[in-house]
């Protein structure tokens, strides 16, 4: 009986000390609380809620285009150390541009050892995640893909006009998310952004994530707006040379702790 | 900022449990009944809750002395309109003519909102416009506006309290103390929470009651395609049964603006000519559309969208081909998109007995 009440009580002790992978709670001086702070620039140039509709710019192909609407969704921010142990975060970050209280992201799980990271995660969302209807306040933001086109959400909305220098200004519906093949045939979408920037953490650390918008249009494929401008989300073409073009625009910015 | 209900419901609980014993501190004889809003399935499986003000909870007896209110032509300043006379429960809430009327014979410039799912307006942006926060401030409006009831508050208020019912009704619904019109708008806005669209046919074929026929079909389909409507950008989608995003846009109507719309309000040129994208449900019911009501039909609706686009500097990129005109829908996808648009609208949400003057 004793025998077994204290192999009862070594299993409950085990499974109560046995570490969540999601969680990775340990609070002691070793460890960091951190959040992500997300800024957006065209080339250098900032843009924020108060020059999105206001800026000019000139995309890698030389049209100058205006901005007039860019929302995004990434997803599973990861932070994996030297030894390969990866932090995984909970939760996805919807942004739009236009409100920028959603350029922060503060994972509700938190608190990873002290020591040297990089940081990698999902352009959109990954097959898993990507559940048609699954999250309501996606659904709320009209974040949703047609179910024609694979349903889920999309990655990106980036409207705006191009050749605004001429007499003729075009309308741009630069959308991401599922591509479609042919009807009824899928092809998933998303990307794995891995930034190698190495990332020292001493202490409850902000993250800074720069976003480049003109990579979308430069790199590896050169957009040229006057052959693709919309309809792109039925495009396959279009959808696959997005899915690589994005792997650029990411970049660590300031740690600060 | 997004908050949960049911937490807020909690502390509603919990709150209201650790003071019971303040009843006379308060200011209440009978505590008012609280009446949660009954969510729709079809919101509650893919929106997020609706938004109610955590400093006027729904109760029974607000909700009773909002709905006499809304329908009581003492509002105005000659005793002959009420808010009824310009949002009627058999046009959902809205009225017939392009713009409506006040009580001087003045004509405003807008046309008439229908009202409904109002508390899942998560922006809180009110009007055309969107110049009023909150439903609580929207009602302060109509009572002065002199191209509507062109009264005063501080009349209303002397009329409410000389009547043989409301004294008591407000005591009921917010305690002792005066009548303020702070109540009075309080009172409305519980009533406008409750009017509830969530029962057309298009409802009830995502809860799998019922089928579409193939025109509906082939309407969702072209409302869905970015190739020829792409209604969906704007107007909700079967995961946001809203029909709306409840956001400013410029459709398109016009290439010159007599109305700037959001652009009066914030000052920003950027914004001119943008209005509040409204909800496609009941419009079975609210004929005249547009902001300035200068489509009589759908198929004018559909028609603009199809060719009858102007450019302008703030015009939606999602506007395509507007060089073009717009998408040119084929007249067979222009029948069935207005079908499909016709089946988001819901009887039983005019015919709700709830939502009667009686
Ligand atoms: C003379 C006609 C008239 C009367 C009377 C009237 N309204 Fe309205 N209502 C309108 C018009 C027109 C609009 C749109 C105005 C705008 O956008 O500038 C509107 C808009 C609204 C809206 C905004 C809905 C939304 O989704 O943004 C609400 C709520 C509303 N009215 C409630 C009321 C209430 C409550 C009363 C009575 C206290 C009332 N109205 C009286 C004509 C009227
Ligand atoms: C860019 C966003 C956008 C897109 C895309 C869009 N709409 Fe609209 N819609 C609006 C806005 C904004 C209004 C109100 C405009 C105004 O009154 O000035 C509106 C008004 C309407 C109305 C009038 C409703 C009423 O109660 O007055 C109907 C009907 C409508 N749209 C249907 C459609 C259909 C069908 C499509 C697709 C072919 C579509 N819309 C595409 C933004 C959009």
């Amino acid at each position: 009986m004793k025998k077994i009440l204290a192999l009862l009580s070594f299993v409950l002790l085990f499974i109560a000390c046995s570490e969540d992978k999601d969680d990775n709670i340990l609070p002691g001086p070793t460890n960091a609380n951190i959040s992500f702070t997300f800024s957006h620039d065209w080339d250098g140039t900032t843009i924020n809620s108060t020059n999105l509709q206001t800026e000019i710019v000139t995309n890698e192909h030389g049209e100058k285009m205006s901005m007039a609407r860019i929302r995004y969704l990434i997803s599973r921010l990861e932070l994996v150390n030297e030894n390969g142990d990866a932090y995984l975060f909970d939760g996805y970050k919807f942004t739009d541009l236009q409100d920028e209280s959603t350029y922060n992201f503060t994972p509700v799980n938190n608190n990873i050892p002290t020591g040297n990271y990089s940081l990698k995660f999902i352009w959109g969302f990954n097959e898993t995640d990507n559940i048609d209807g699954a999250y309501l306040d996606l659904n709320s933001a009209s974040w949703n893909w047609p179910a024609m086109l694979g349903g889920g959400y999309h990655f990106l909305q980036f409207d705006g006009q191009y050749n605004v220098d001429t007499t003729a200004p075009s309308p741009f519906n630069f959308h991401n998310g599922t591509a479609r093949v042919s009807d009824g045939v899928f092809e998933q979408n998303f990307a794995e952004i891995n930034l190698s920037t190495p990332i020292t953490i001493t202490n409850n650390a902000t993250i800074e994530v720069k976003m480049n918008f003109a990579e979308f249009f430069k790199n590896p494929n050169t957009w040229d707006l006057n052959v693709l401008d919309t309809p792109l989300m039925p495009n396959y073409d279009a959808q696959k040379m997005m899915q690589e073009n994005v792997v650029s625009v990411f970049s660590i910015g300031n740690i600060t702790q | 900022m997004k908050f949960n209900f049911t937490y807020l419901l909690l502390f509603g609980f919990v709150f209201f449990s650790a003071c019971e014993k303040d009843d006379e501190d308060n200011g209440y004889v009978n505590r008012p009944t609280p009446a949660p809003l009954e969510i729709p399935q079809i919101f509650s499986d893919n929106i997020l809750d609706p938004v109610i003000p955590i400093d006027n909870p729904q109760t029974v007896e607000g909700i009773a002395l909002g709905k006499k209110l809304f329908f009581d032509p003492l509002l105005s300043s000659n005793n002959t309109q009420s808010c009824a006379h310009c949002h009627l429960p058999q046009n959902a809430f809205s009225d017939i003519p392009r713009f409506s009327i006040g009580v001087d014979g003045v004509p405003g410039n807008r046309n008439s909102m229908p009202l409904f799912n109002l508390a899942w307006n998560y922006d809180e942006n009110f009007f055309w416009d969107g110049r009023v926060f909150s439903l609580e401030h929207q009602a302060l409006e109509p009572v002065i506006n002199p191209v509507e009831m062109h009264n005063t508050w501080e009349v209303v208020i002397q009329r409410l309290q000389q009547h043989p019912e409301y004294p008591n009704m407000f005591t009921s619904a917010f305690g002792n103390g005066p009548i303020t019109k702070e109540k009075a708008t309080k009172a409305i806005a519980q009533f406008e929470r409750t009017l509830i669209s969530a029962n057309s046919k298009f409802d009830r074929y995502l809860l799998g009651l019922t089928n579409l026929t193939p025109e509906e079909e082939n309407g969702l389909n072209v409302f869905m395609d970015e190739e020829r409507g792409d209604c969906f950008h704007c107007h909700g989608n079967p995961n946001n049964p809203l029909w709306t995003d409840n956001a400013f846009h410029n459709n398109g109507l016009d290439a010159t603006f007599s109305d700037l719309g959001l652009g009066e309000v914030t000052g920003d040129p950027a914004d001119n000519g943008k209005f509040r994208s409204p909800s496609l449900r009941n419009l079975a019911f609210t004929a005249p559309y547009m902001h300035d009501g200068r489509f009589f039909t759908l198929d004018d609706v559909i028609n603009h969208y199809s060719e009858g686009l102007q450019d302008s500097p703030t015009i939606d990129p999602l506007m395509k081909k507007v060089n073009e005109g717009g998408v040119q829908l084929s007249d067979q996808d222009k029948a069935d998109l207005k079908a499909f648009l016709l089946s988001l609208s819901d009887p039983s949400f005019i015919n709700n007995p709830d939502f009667q003057n009686q």
